[in-house]
């Protein structure tokens, strides 16, 4: 996994709730293997009519295609688990979503793949997004290991974020490596789980 | 019970399972996986990085969101369009390869994957349960744990069978009262969710408790758990009673004999004690629910079936007028019509919300009673479902009544398998997202119960459908 230390970037605002997972990957997208091909598959359905030629959507055109941040509203990556919403995101660039709450898999899928979801109040977004719309373009600052984002106008807005989730970006670290230090304390804590549980049966 | 302290059933869960503790996080003991034709994104990241599944005899694959839902005869042939049918090969491949349980497209259990494990007794009352869907929360009804999650965690438990969590907070929703004629555990969590709002418990895991919880059937329970994560909860359960231990018993995979009497004991004092304490509490009266539908494009856009569509002009917050703007366009709606008066051009009974043989009993119910106005599938969740159906003889009054009877599978509530509305087409609907484009590009969806999905097919509009029982 690509570490997450510090971006600035273009950031797109999205002003709309609720921005579901479909919406960022839709369904029938879910099978492509993972790759760039996820670049187009990013909010598909709004960036193409049924024909395939380009909408308005303003990801389809400078500046924003070349956007690294999403400022958006509550709830943001809502819905269905699917992970391939965020490797659309990752592959079109983007590093960073901020918004005042998130789909809580979405947000734990966000993690794993050196992505940073992170939350400001609705008032900071809401804030954030209005600079943006009056000069659309404008570039914004996260730093990780700071915990906080610098907006457009230079003031910078402390997230909290907890501490294993921002170390395993800072360091692009592999979850499974991190568990399998634990593998004896598993294995102990699965002979006591069974012993306890005759009715489970011979399930290891 | 640990020492005095009244704990609820979540956390009885919840410590029962937990590894240990590092840096915040709790590495909890997984139980059971679910996986579906998806997780082959797991499947591949795993065999990238060269690992193994270490409990292959606690994962468990199904195929449901990509197989067809007619032409089962001609196995995975009958799927014309070759990525989809790739998804369907590949992923039965991997189960055979990685040696996991699989329900693959000709098992004689086949079916989605929140609907055939409870069939088959895999899930039992205090398990922590994952699955690479967001609806894993169904299984909550048996007084689970179940959390979905992504790929990424996915290939983690295969990797470790442990899963990284933080604890989230309590949450109950006591639901008491009798609720009235023609009202449903759809209607139920459908009126909830308009209350509390999508995200309204969001890092929360919930509790349902109540005298109308309590009342409900098991396949009403996976209902209401079903839709927790509608509500932005991944977990919602219910204790498990005797009602629980009924469905469990004698099922394939349920324990037998001695260790069934072991089991129960367990499973009896799972629930929550008197005075255990919850970060939030929500109370609902059920005597106020009508019949629900949605009109818009959120789960909580949802009103009584004697409702209008709101009138954005009426709304004080700009943030939600524009919401409400955007959805009544994509939905193609008037401000101020009666709910009743939204003609549709399908209907769509199936999907792991409702497609249990309960449900399939509520629609035919209705269905006797007229002909469809519009197109209609019954897609049945399981082979079972359907083959239980069928002995009852269900089959014959939905195709007398001119319902299309087809084979199961997730089918038309997440449109990946060929199966979906075509642009602007309107939906009466009982599975459980009415995103945009959810059920095909451009198609409209309208969530409601299987009785008031009936009652639309056999009058061609939304309809209360306790017009149509009097
Ligand atoms: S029926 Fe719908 S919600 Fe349920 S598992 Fe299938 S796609 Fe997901």
């Amino acid at each position: 996994m690509q570490p997450f230390t510090t971006i600035t970037a273009i950031a797109v605002p999205m002003h709309e709730a609720n921005i579901d997972t479909n919406q960022l990957c839709p369904t029938r997208f879910n099978k492509v293997p993972r790759g760039p091909r996820y670049r187009e598959i990013l909010f598909y359905d709004s960036r193409f009519k049924p024909d395939g030629t380009p909408t308005e959507f303003m990801l389809n055109a400078a500046p924003y295609d070349q956007s690294g941040i999403i400022v958006a509203d509550r709830n943001f990556g809502c819905g269905s688990s699917r992970e391939t919403a965020v490797y659309a995101l990752y592959e079109f660039g983007i590093r960073c979503v901020i918004a005042p709450s998130f789909g809580d898999i979405f947000a734990a899928n966000c993690a794993k793949n050196g992505l940073l979801a992170l939350t400001l109040p609705e008032e900071e977004c809401a804030a954030i997004r209005r600079q943006l719309q009056d000069r659309p373009g404008a570039t914004i600052s996260v730093d990780l290991a700071a915990q906080t984002v610098t907006d457009v106008e230079g003031k910078a807005h402390h997230f909290e974020i907890h501490e294993v989730r921002k170390r395993c970006l800072l360091e692009g670290l592999d979850d499974i490596a991190r568990t399998q230090q634990y593998a004896e304390r598993i294995a102990g804590f699965e002979k006591n789980y069974y012993k306890d549980r005759p009715w489970l049966g011979a399930r290891i | 019970m640990t020492g005095n302290t009244p704990q609820s059933i979540i956390e009885k869960l919840w410590n029962s399972h937990h590894i240990l503790s590092d840096e915040g996080e709790s590495l909890m003991y997984v139980d059971v996986a679910l996986a579906q034709e998806n997780t082959l994104h797991a499947f591949t990241a795993l065999e990238k990085s060269g690992r193994k599944v270490i409990r292959p005899g606690q994962i468990f694959a199904f195929t449901d969101h990509y197989v067809p839902t007619t032409g089962r005869a001609r196995g995975t042939d009958a799927i014309a369009d070759t990525g989809i049918r790739n998804m369907v090969i590949d992923m039965q491949n991997m189960a055979k390869k990685y040696g996991v349980t699989l329900f693959g497209m000709a098992h004689e259990h086949q079916g989605i994957m929140h609907i055939v494990p409870p069939e088959q007794g895999i899930i039992q009352p205090g398990l922590f349960v994952i699955g690479n869907d967001s609806h894993t929360s169904t299984h909550g009804a048996f007084g689970c744990l179940a959390y979905g999650v992504g790929a990424s965690e996915f290939a983690h438990v295969m990797a470790t069978q442990a899963l990284w969590q933080r604890k989230p907070k309590a949450m109950r929703i006591t639901i008491d009262g009798d609720p009235g004629f023609g009202v449903t555990a759809k209607d139920l969590i459908l009126a909830l969710i308009a209350q509390i709002g999508v995200d309204g418990a969001t890092g929360h895991a919930i509790e349902y408790a109540g005298s109308t919880i309590q009342a409900l059937s098991m396949e009403g329970r996976m209902t209401v758990c079903n839709m927790s994560i509608e509500a932005g909860a991944r977990v919602g359960l219910i204790a498990p009673d005797d009602k629980t231990y009924a469905w469990v018993e004698g099922r394939p995979y349920a324990p037998t004999g001695r260790a069934w009497e072991q089991a129960l004991d367990a499973w009896r004092a799972l629930g929550t004690d008197v005075g255990a304490k919850f970060d939030r509490e929500v109370k609902l009266d059920a005597t106020q629910i009508a019949p629900t539908a949605t009109w818009g494009i959120s789960p909580e856009h949802a009103l009584p079936i004697t409702g209008v569509v709101p009138d954005p002009a009426g709304i004080k917050d700009p943030q939600k007028r524009s919401e409400y703007e955007t959805a009544l366009e994509y939905m193609a709606l008037r401000p101020g019509m009666a709910l009743t008066d939204i003609r549709l051009d399908r209907v769509f009974i199936g999907s792991c919300t409702n497609a249990r043989i309960e449900d399939l009993r509520a629609a035919a119910a209705v269905a006797q009673r007229g002909k469809a106005q519009v197109t209609t599938w019954v897609v049945p969740g399981s082979m079972a479902v359907k083959r239980q159906a069928e002995a009852e003889g269900l089959d014959q009054v939905f195709i007398k009544a001119g319902f299309e009877w087809r084979d199961p599978g997730c089918s038309m509530c997440t449109a990946i398998n060929g199966d979906y509305l075509q642009p602007g087409e309107r939906c009466a609907s009982t599975s459980n997202r009415n995103f945009r484009n959810r059920q095909g590009p451009g198609g409209r969806t309208h969530l409601l119960s299987p009785a008031m999905a009936a009652a639309a097919a056999i009058t061609g509009h939304l309809t209360d459908v306790r017009d149509l029982l009097k």
